[in-house]
């Protein structure tokens, strides 16, 4: 569905990618892992458009988008919800829902929000109540509902677990493999919880310095000999 | 005589928050600070008076609130969109340049000398338990009441109004929706100015005569903000109506004792004080930045 060929970016001068290839296949859950600094947030960026691309292409659908507008990408069914800031704090849940629909048919954006209530039931009651008022699990079910909301169909998560209780985190990986299945969604996730998401995960892909040193089954990843050593980023350049 | 100034104060107040509402419209869209806020509530009276030396007074109402909208429309799609991604301070020198502007038009137009201002509300008033409410206050404090209601309202129900809080809470996550904060600047303009023309109307109104010295509703309306909170809509309807009542009742009970025109001091006395306790306001939101 998407794929990143031979990818440079970064932001201005500062060089974080390099020659990333990447393939997210379409229905499947493929995760991003790899130490702190290594450049998994900057990959789902640059997929969205927020970095500078200095060579290689990102394809999606077939359609080469490096050069496109975020908005765009957006119309594109791309969708990015970033770490923090992912929902507008100000508006009441149900003015998020709707905002998100913006660029939508009326009458469509009526079915989308039901189908988005449907999935994250939790939010129902929380309709009138201002998304800054949120607790971090639920702002991270409003962000995944807004983006259903827009009919994306490639959800890019970046850590959507950080600063969640191991609980809250566990519902939001059940929530992820719901939206593959269900909704027949594709996602990329970036995770620090690097286990948890693994386990639910089809691929995966190891950064290491802005480089791709592994690619491929996420079980694969999980049972590899020096698995926890890479997790914490020893020796992940001779994968 | 407290309730009647009191009554005098809230309806003026009123008018005030309506007025401060453009104000903290543009800002919370677009962090500008519209100088010229002060001269569209002037323009808004002129228009109004002009139509009415040829169409019946309510026809001129409407048609100076329309003629409103479309200058604010103007002046952000002429003036201000060539801006956008310019350091804001530029933008705000701007809107000073444009109220200078529409200062030297008035007095090019109309000259310096008081007009009388023609009459929306019936002459007379009613009579309560011995205080006295002239129509014109009564009609005033209706017609604001109304214009922010129909504000609030437009804001938190229809679509546009839910798409520029968006963009006040976060620009670029509101543009990757599709949101045109460009469409959404020239919006906050015209209602904008759209509120300063019913506010200038109604002040005209109630004054009787309006000159091009008219535009120093402005300042007032710079206090009520600032009082208020520059970001707050809850401020600016409380600032509103604060500095209005301290307007009147400063008028009426102070200035025997520390002079005449201490009624226009008074409210940005209050202003200072409460700034020193809440320096964003009553209700702005506090920003801390650390470096």
């Amino acid at each position: 569905m998407l794929h990143t060929e031979e990818l440079n970016a970064g932001y201005k001068e500062l060089h974080i990618l390099f020659d990333v290839d990447t393939d997210v296949e379409k229905n499947k859950i493929t995760t991003v892992v790899g130490p702190n600094g290594s450049g998994k947030s900057t990959l789902l960026k640059s997929i969205f458009g927020l970095t500078t691309v200095y060579s290689g292409r990102i394809i999606f659908r077939g359609e080469d988008i490096t050069n496109l507008q975020p908005h765009n990408r957006t119309k594109k069914g791309i969708a990015y919800l970033p770490q923090i800031e992912n929902v507008f704090g100000h508006l009441t849940v149900e003015e998020n829902l709707k905002i998100a629909g913006y660029t939508l048919e009326k009458e469509g954006v009526k079915d989308r929000i039901d189908l988005a209530l449907d999935v994250f039931p939790e939010l129902t009651k929380y309709l009138k109540k201002r998304a800054g008022a949120l607790s971090g699990g639920e702002r991270q079910f409003l962000a995944i509902a807004t983006a259903l909301v827009r009919r994306a169909e490639l959800l890019m998560l970046d850590e959507p677990t950080a600063q969640l209780s191991p609980k809250m985190a566990e519902v939001i990986f059940k929530k992820i493999v719901e939206l593959r299945d269900r909704l027949k969604l594709t996602i990329l996730l970036v995770e620090q919880n690097v286990t948890g998401a693994l386990e639910i995960s089809d691929n995966a892909y190891l950064l290491a310095s802005g480089r791709v040193v592994f690619g491929g089954k996420a079980e694969e990843l999980l049972k590899h000999d020096k698995f926890e050593e890479f997790c914490v980023g020893v020796g992940v350049e001779q994968v | 005589m407290v309730l009647q100034s009191l009554i005098n104060g809230i309806t003026i107040g009123g008018i005030y928050a309506l007025i401060a509402l453009g104000f903290v419209l543009i800002y919370k869209a677009s962090k500008v600070l519209n100088f010229a806020q002060g001269e569209l509530v002037m323009m808004g009276g002129f228009m109004c008076l002009a139509l009415s030396g040829f169409l019946p007074i309510w026809m001129a109402v409407v048609l100076a609130v329309i003629i409103s909208a479309f200058i604010g429309f103007l002046i952000e799609k002429v003036v201000l969109k060539p801006l956008i991604g310019e350091p804001i301070l530029s933008v705000i020198m701007v809107t000073l340049g444009i109220a200078y502007m529409l200062r030297g038009l008035v007095l090019a137009v109309w000259g310096p000398d008081i007009r009388a201002f023609p009459q929306i509300f019936p002459e007379g008033a009613f009579e309560v338990n011995g205080v006295v409410i002239p129509y014109v206050y009564l009609g005033g404090l209706l017609l604001s009441l109304m214009a922010i209601i129909a504000f609030i309202l437009f804001f938190t129900r229809t679509t546009i109004g839910v798409a520029m809080r968006a963009v006040a809470d976060d620009q670029q996550a509101a543009m990757s929706l599709g949101i045109s904060v460009e469409k959404i600047f020239a919006i906050s303009w015209a209602i904008s100015a759209v509120v300063a023309a019913i506010g200038g109307i109604l002040v005209g109104n109630i004054y009787g005569g309006i000159n091009v010295n008219f535009a120093f509703i402005g300042l007032k309306v710079f206090a009520v903000v600032i009082l208020g909170g520059l970001d707050s809509v809850l401020g600016a309807i409380v600032g509103g109506i604060i500095i209005g009542v301290a307007e009147s009742v400063g008028g009426t009970y102070l200035e025997p004792f520390v002079g005449g025109g201490f009624k226009d001091v008074f409210p940005l006395l209050l202003m200072l004080l409460i700034m020193a306790i809440k320096p964003y306001g009553l209700f702005g939101t506090e920003r801390i930045e650390r470096v």
